[in-house]
């Protein structure tokens, strides 16, 4: 099949099918002053692309606060790295794979794990964590059934095998996921903070070299597919395939050969593989890289330059060795067993030239391709009438408060996620210090007697309800979570899954998460250090919940400050800090009542939540606090009950004169998710210090009750509203996901 | 003493199997190549767990040809002591140094949790610092861990004491709810749980620390075995 010419290219309008514009081809010619040609037209294509190019999202992730004094590398790298003291910095980035998992789950998240893997190793970091954050329909639909147990086996199938546990993440089912579920995978590493590595090809002349598995014929135009409409209708060939015993050698040989020095980049080949690897890599040096296509080791033969640059085949990297140091690498692949080939060099005259049976197939600026991609500002409109208005409270007949309680706790996004991560290795790297089911991960780091507290958090219910707060809360319910645990947060990575940007309302939601997340980075100080932006998330005409997912990553200072969610003692004192609240805006409660999302978003209050976690965290340090759990998904009374069925202890908790005497009013105190509160445990003796410190902080703070016996009892002076037996909370929560899953009874 | 952790490309509690050995013992551990030829100057042979050559075809089923394992099986065959871990249980098998074979989990899940052991055995120079009958907690982290002979076979390792271990739950199917095996001389032993995971307080059990100690002592008090 002959390639079409630059002519037919224009006048058939060929660019279109590979994803160009008029507009854009326009500008390419433009630009190049000339046609381009068929493998220049599929340069521009994927690196113009929106997940490439982020296009529709630049003008609005300006806004991220992304500097501090802990920031040691900010976003444009591979992946961020931040300041944890001790000379150590940790390397962290979540990325999307929404797209491959919905069409083909098993590897599209193995391949989301794997890419997420080489962004941190890249760094010279060596990878010591992985978190993963899911969205699915309910899980009634067998569909949806299948794509759950697939991506997790695939989650798991990949980084079981690469040997780095698994510590945390969320998963919610949801019908806006149906069609559409997100997949987003995190991967955490350490690394000296002098010996960061960064993807530069640095020094003309120096040598390019492509490391890993052969180049073959798949995922050609995954950037593209990943940017358009409806994946389903898409094919199943454009997702690729993962090795993970070639992501293993590769990470080991890389890291190996970074620490001989004789490396000036890495780069993963990701999305639009040799494509965007090599540009991007001369970008950031400010160069041009030339390549002999004829080198690139292949998996089968006829491969086109078109193909070779196209191709996404996994476990690839692009290395850029210094001049003459070459025979190191060659001995540490070798070991490794990893074929390794020369395919270009570094040059000085800023162009990306491709060379292919002795001839030039391609020559372009490295400017035109990655810094002169078009960036627009898209119209953003609100919608005429915000979705959770107008709809009608809970009524009498929904208002059994126990078994409201029960429903919760049995619905798949607040039930416990054991059946998940009991399929990840959990442990591997014997560094786990708190693993799934924390409030965060607290994973230990080699070379310091400091851990990393570890976390995502986002919710789409909320973002829907009202984008600027809902992309607020996530940051500040991720550093709830870090500060319960024991940890000060440091900074953020982010994926941003949102629907199509060319529709005015899902840019207007865009641009509004993305103006909250960034209030809230600044309040609490928590710079965005790296992240990812997922567009065109819908399927069958529908959008997602316009759904931003934060990952954190906080430092704790010693160890005794570890603090676990789940009530330790029997006797001990319970009380509630933060505001009390009653508003059922967004709740989980009031959607399963009315079917869809109702209200406004939770009340947030940055100052107040920043005054909560640094309150948090002096208690702690202070030895004041046995169990620390934030009231999030399912409110107040979920909460507790998280907190009794841990360790199957009981609590008696009074609200005083809530003076409520409506169920209503009863359902708000129960189940209402307004953010900035968080259940403590500690000694009865050391109520008034912790009363009295809060006091000082401007925290309001109420002791509640006191833990002990079998039952969770929640009322106020007027008497028990609910009493319930722990163990049948612990069996409804316990129960959810493995009867949905028809878990195979051992 | 000096112990050898044999590393295959993909073994991955390489590490975590050196700083066990450190904590229990504080012995001098060596991190071998699956390309050395001679484990002479090693006391001990540890074989860690991970995913040997990717699992690829069958677990251990391409590492039992790496050239690290003719030496291990001489060492074997001199007396040695030979642990093997998970994936380096099933390298053992697949060597032919224990009997039967490890394959998929009967819930078909890979299944990682803390798991309660029963000691059948506490006369092997692996398990002499546990009590026979007593219940030890090991976490498990396999997919294909379900053990699996012939009856025959089985009838033999119960009659010579040959099981160090069974589950106390069924956890993965395996025949009579094995966890471990000794081989005929007693000097190999092959487990599915991670000992090496089993190391301190924080991580749920301090269970795994007596295995080291124990292989310690046999090998500094030139236990003799067989």
């Amino acid at each position: 099949m002959a390639e079409p010419t630059a002519e037919q290219i224009r006048e058939e309008k060929l660019y279109r099918e590979m994803g160009l514009t008029d507009d854009e081809y326009a500008r390419i010619v433009d630009r190049l002053g000339r046609l381009p040609n068929f493998v220049e037209t599929g340069l521009f294509s994927v690196l113009w692309s929106e997940h490439c190019s982020y296009k529709s999202s630049k003008v609005h992730l300006r806004r991220f606060p992304t500097e501090g004094p802990q920031v040691l590398q900010g976003p444009g790298e591979n992946a961020g790295v931040v300041d944890i003291g001790d000379g150590i910095g940790i390397a962290f980035k979540m990325e999307s794979h929404n797209h491959p998992s919905a069409v083909e789950p098993y590897q599209g998240a193995a391949t989301g794990v794997g890419g997420i893997l080489r962004d941190i190793f890249t760094m010279g970091a060596r990878p010591i964590a992985f978190l993963n954050s899911l969205r699915f329909g309910p899980l009634d639909d067998p569909h949806t059934r299948y794509l759950f147990a697939n991506v997790v086996a695939g989650i798991g199938g990949y980084g079981n095998c690469v040997g780095i546990p698994d510590v945390g993440g969320e998963a919610v089912f949801d019908p806006s996921y149906r069609y559409n579920p997100l997949v987003n995978a995190m991967c955490v590493g350490v690394v000296r903070a002098d010996r960061i590595v960064r993807g530069r090809a640095a020094g003309p002349g120096n040598p390019v070299f492509i490391v890993g598995n052969r180049t073959g014929r798949d995922g050609i135009h995954g950037a593209t597919f990943a940017s358009a409409e409806d994946p389903h209708a898409k094919e199943r060939s454009a997702v690729q395939v993962g090795d993970p015993f070639m992501g293993k050698l590769l990470m080991e040989a890389c890291l190996e050969l970074m620490a001989t020095g004789a490396v000036v980049g890495v780069q993963d080949m990701g999305a639009a593989g040799l494509t965007s690897s090599s540009a991007e890599m001369a970008s950031r040096a400010g160069g041009g890289i030339e390549l002999y296509l004829d080198d690139v080791p292949v998996r089968e033969a006829g491969m086109t330059p078109y193909e070779i640059m196209l191709s996404e085949s996994q476990e690839r990297m692009l290395v850029v060795l210094e001049q003459g140091r070459e025979q190191v690498a060659f001995d540490i692949f070798a070991k490794w067993g990893l074929q390794v080939a020369n395919i270009g060099r570094v040059t000085d005259d800023g162009l990306l030239r491709l060379w292919f049976q002795g001839q030039v197939v391609a020559e372009v600026p490295v400017a035109a391709l990655v810094d002169e991609a078009p960036v627009y500002e898209r119209p953003l409109a609100p919608p005429a009438t915000p979705l959770g208005a107008g709809v009608a409270l809970p009524a009498e007949d929904q208002l059994d408060l126990a078994a409201g309680l029960l429903r919760l706790l049995a619905h798949p996004s607040v039930a416990d996620k054991r059946w998940i991560y009991r399929q990840y290795d959990t442990s591997v790297r014997a560094s786990t210090y708190v693993g799934p089911g924390g409030d965060a991960a607290v994973v230990l780091v080699p070379g310091t007697a400091r851990a990393v507290a570890l976390v995502t958090d986002g919710n789409g219910r909320y973002t829907a309800l009202n984008p600027r707060r809902g992309g607020a809360i996530a940051v500040a319910e991720a550093a709830r979570n870090l500060a319960c645990t024991g940890a000060k947060p440091l900074a953020i990575t982010d994926c941003l899954n949102f629907g199509n940007p060319e529709k005015p309302e899902v840019m207007w939601q865009f641009a509004e998460a993305v103006a909250g997340m960034s209030e809230a980075c600044r309040v609490l100080d928590t710079p965005v250090v790296s992240g990812n932006v997922s567009f065109y998330n819908e399927s069958h005409g529908q959008d997602i919940f316009p759904t931003p997912i934060v990952g954190a990553v906080g430092v704790v200072e010693d160890l005794r400050h570890v603090t676990p969610n789940a009530f330790q003692h029997a006797g001990s004192a319970i009380v509630l800090l933060g505001a009390p609240d009653t508003a059922l805006d967004g709740s989980l409660f009031w959607q399963l009542a009315a079917g869809r999302p109702a209200g406004d978003a939770p009340r947030l209050h940055l100052d107040a939540e920043r005054a909560l976690c640094d309150l948090l965290l002096q208690l702690i340090r202070r030895g004041l606090i046995r169990a620390a759990h934030d009231v999030s998904e399912g409110g107040f009374a979920v909460a507790l009950a998280e907190m009794c069925i841990g360790q199957g202890i009981g609590a008696a908790v009074s609200l005083g004169r809530s003076g409520a005497e409506s169920p209503l009013a009863r359902a708000g105190w129960l189940f209402s998710e307004a953010q900035g509160r968080v259940i403590v445990e500690m000694a009865p003796a050391d109520v008034a210090a912790v009363i009295a410190a809060a006091e000082a902080a401007g925290v309001p703070a109420q002791a509640v009750g006191t833990t002990g016996g079998a039952w969770l009892e929640i009322g106020d002076v007027s008497g028990a509203w609910l009493r319930l037996p722990v163990a049948q909370l612990a069996d409804v929560y316990r129960r959810a996901l493995p009867d949905w899953m028809g878990e195979v009874q051992a | 003493m000096r112990w050898a952790v044999i590393v295959f490309p993909g073994s991955n509690c390489d590490d975590d199997a050196v700083a066990a050995i450190t904590r229990a013992t504080g012995d001098e551990v060596v991190k071998v190549w699956h390309q050395e030829r001679d484990l002479r100057p090693y006391d001990a042979i540890v074989l860690p767990g991970g995913f040997s050559y990717g699992d690829y075809l069958r677990c251990g089923a391409i590492a039992r040809f790496s050239p690290v394992m003719a030496a291990v099986r001489a060492e074997a065959e001199a007396g040695k002591l030979v642990l093997g871990i998970c994936n380096g249980f099933q390298i053992l098998t697949e060597a032919g140094l224990l009997p039967g074979a490890l394959v998929r989990n009967h819930h078909l899940q890979f299944r990682c949790e803390m798991a309660e052991l029963v000691v059948e055995n506490d006369r092997s120079p692996f398990t002499s610092l546990y009590r026979r009958g007593e219940r030890v907690r090991i976490p498990i982290a396999h997919g294909e861990g379900r053990y699996i002979a012939d009856e025959a076979v089985l009838d033999e390792l119960a009659r010579a004491g040959r099981i160090a271990f069974t589950y106390a739950a069924d956890v993965n199917g395996s025949a009579r709810r094995i966890a471990g095996v000794l081989n005929e001389r007693g000097n190999v032993l092959g487990l599915m749980p991670h000992p090496e995971r089993a190391v301190a307080a924080w991580m749920g059990s301090e269970d795994g620390l007596r295995m080291f100690a124990a292989i310690h002592r046999a090998v500094e008090e030139g236990v003799h075995v067989g």
